[in-house]
């Protein structure tokens, strides 16, 4: 924070000169990336279209009032599918991260290949969105609700075990000693001094990717992995615009709802 | 010492997670039930399943050795349209985002203006990108400009979330403190609120750049450009080992960028 003396006594500045220019060269070489990016997306957009938004946008609009509200008992099975999907796509996860997280967390992991060959699991697993899984699934085993609940649960393990083992790396080491001390094995370490400790974390993060995965399980269904996108597809390509809309007004119940259990639930724990 | 106990428990048991022993066996049972009506009305085709594993490793087979050759440059182009597509929502979004984020903390901004924008959060926050990418698709076109309208979207619903829970979570006495100099509103935000918000805000705009491309990967399969179309091209035409290819590089570039935004998140803080 230097003082700069002028003729007419100190002025504060929040920077000195040499700062503030070096923060104004990064300003221009960011806004000339984001320029040459825009100009290079643009290069192939059609105006007309964009221009032609604001009155398409009216026109759908005014196709989707009003919901069909009767459309709702044909959405049950498909809705319920999706939490189901959802559900049990966290709890296979789960299970999968478990042994993952352990052997990449630095304090328990038995060797620190063991740990790469762990971390690769993580990062791929969290890279590849699970439509990208379920459009893999549905050519391997066929369109339905199996191929959605494995790709949710492939994409899944990664996210849980990377905030799983942070939560182990975490870990009071006091505790731990102090097991060790009672002559206790490594699994009666691990059992008794870490696992207690990272419990909360674990049902933590099962319910808030839980929460997260009745989002994503929504949209499966494009693909044909089952779940109430199915519907949504099926009624975007015939236009059906009123069954469109009431689609969107159950997934927006159906997360707000699970949004509000996942969070009670969490307020329960922690 | 003559009240001491003279024997000692010999057996020691773990306390639960849960202490009410009810609730306890309550959440069991429960999930136990509803894990046997979810399995029986999961209507499985396990005969087309069962089929499916001689056809999955003649698939999984196929993808090996992934085709980097790339002759008529397609992927090279999918990648660079997705990361400026990714670069030009993250900061379109972020741009909205910031006074979004101001409206939408509580102990900013006058009631009314505070509902205002958490519906906006919340509304871009509901739909997954690809939903917004397919009613994108529909108004402006097929191509990028579509992705990067549904991406920026998505953008504003996370990142002025995170900026209105930041500020609320602010401490006051600087703020005050500000205010008891005389600064203007325009003062006031930039010389207190923005500095306690402002490391963690660039962590997550590093962050959310790394979910943009992740997610530009799959707009492009109902028609918002980037990767995405690449790749569901390379699946249509049975391309399987450039698709694999693809998604080693998408997992490549994700890996970067995380190591990127780690390492920028700790120089920050």
């Amino acid at each position: 924070m230097p003082l700069i003396e002028t003729s007419d006594g100190p002025v504060w500045k929040r920077r000195t000169t040499k700062k503030q220019l070096a923060i104004w060269v990064g300003w221009l070489i960011g806004i000339t990336i984001v320029l040459y990016a825009w100009i290079l997306m643009t290069e192939e957009t059609v105006w007309f279209f964009v221009q032609d938004a604001p009155r398409q946008a009216m026109d759908i609009g005014t196709r989707m009032v009003p919901p069909k509200l009767s459309y709702m008992s044909r959405l049950w099975l498909p809705i319920w599918d999706t939490i189901n999907i959802a559900t049990l796509g966290t709890v296979i996860a789960l299970f999968i991260a478990i042994p993952v997280a352990f052997a990449a967390a630095r304090n328990t992991t038995p060797h620190f290949l063991v740990r790469a060959v762990a971390i690769f699991i993580i990062v791929s697993s969290r890279s590849v969105n699970s439509l990208i899984w379920a459009l893999i699934l549905v050519l391997i085993l066929g369109p339905g609700v199996l191929a959605g609940t494995i790709a949710i649960g492939l994409r899944s393990i990664g996210f849980c075990a990377k905030l799983l083992y942070e939560g182990i790396e975490e870990i009071d080491h006091t505790q731990v000693e102090a097991i060790a001390a009672t002559g206790a094995s490594r699994p009666q370490q691990m059992l008794y001094g870490i696992v207690p400790q990272v419990l909360p974390t674990f049902a933590g993060v099962g319910v808030f990717r839980w929460d997260i995965n009745i989002r994503e399980s929504t949209i499966l269904g494009l693909v044909g992995a089952g779940g109430i996108g199915l519907e949504l597809n099926g009624s975007i390509n015939t236009l059906a615009w009123t069954q469109v809309s009431m689609i969107l007004l159950v997934i927006l119940l159906t997360v707000i709802i699970s949004e509000w259990v996942s969070a009670k639930v969490r307020g329960a724990i922690i | 010492m003559s009240d001491a106990p003279t024997t000692f428990p010999s057996h020691w048991k773990k306390p639960p997670l849960v202490k009410n022993s009810t609730l306890r066996w309550g959440l069991i049972l429960g999930f136990a039930i509803y894990l046997a009506i979810g399995l029986g009305t999961m209507d499985v085709d396990w005969e087309r399943a069962w089929d499916g594993i001689p056809k999955g490793k003649r698939f999984i087979l196929a993808f090996f050795p992934p085709d980097f050759s790339d002759s008529r440059n397609v992927v090279l182009d999918g990648i660079l349209e997705s990361v400026w597509m990714a670069i030009i929502a993250t900061v379109a979004g972020i741009a909205i985002s910031v006074p979004v984020g101001l409206g939408a903390a509580s102990n900013l901004a006058p009631k009314w203006v505070y509902l205002f924008c958490r519906a906006i959060v919340a509304g871009s926050r509901t739909f997954p990108e690809v939903i917004l990418a397919i009613f994108a698709v529909k108004l402006f076109g097929f191509g990028p400009f579509a992705g990067f309208i549904a991406l920026a979207i998505g953008t504003i619903g996370f990142f002025a979330k995170l900026l209105a829970e930041d500020i609320e979570n602010m401490s006051a006495s600087q703020a005050e403190a500000i205010k008891a100099t005389g600064a203007s509103w325009f003062q006031w935000i930039n010389y207190a609120i923005q500095p306690q918000v402002m490391p963690r805000m660039i962590g997550l705009s590093v962050y959310r750049l790394d979910i943009n491309f992740r997610e530009s990967a799959v707009v492009g399969i109902v028609g918002g450009g980037g990767i995405g179309a690449t790749l569901n091209t390379a699946f249509d035409r049975y391309e399987f080992d450039t698709a694999a290819a693809i998604l080693l590089i998408i997992i490549g570039i994700v890996m970067v960028l995380e190591y990127i935004s780690g390492y920028l998140r700790k120089w920050v803080q």
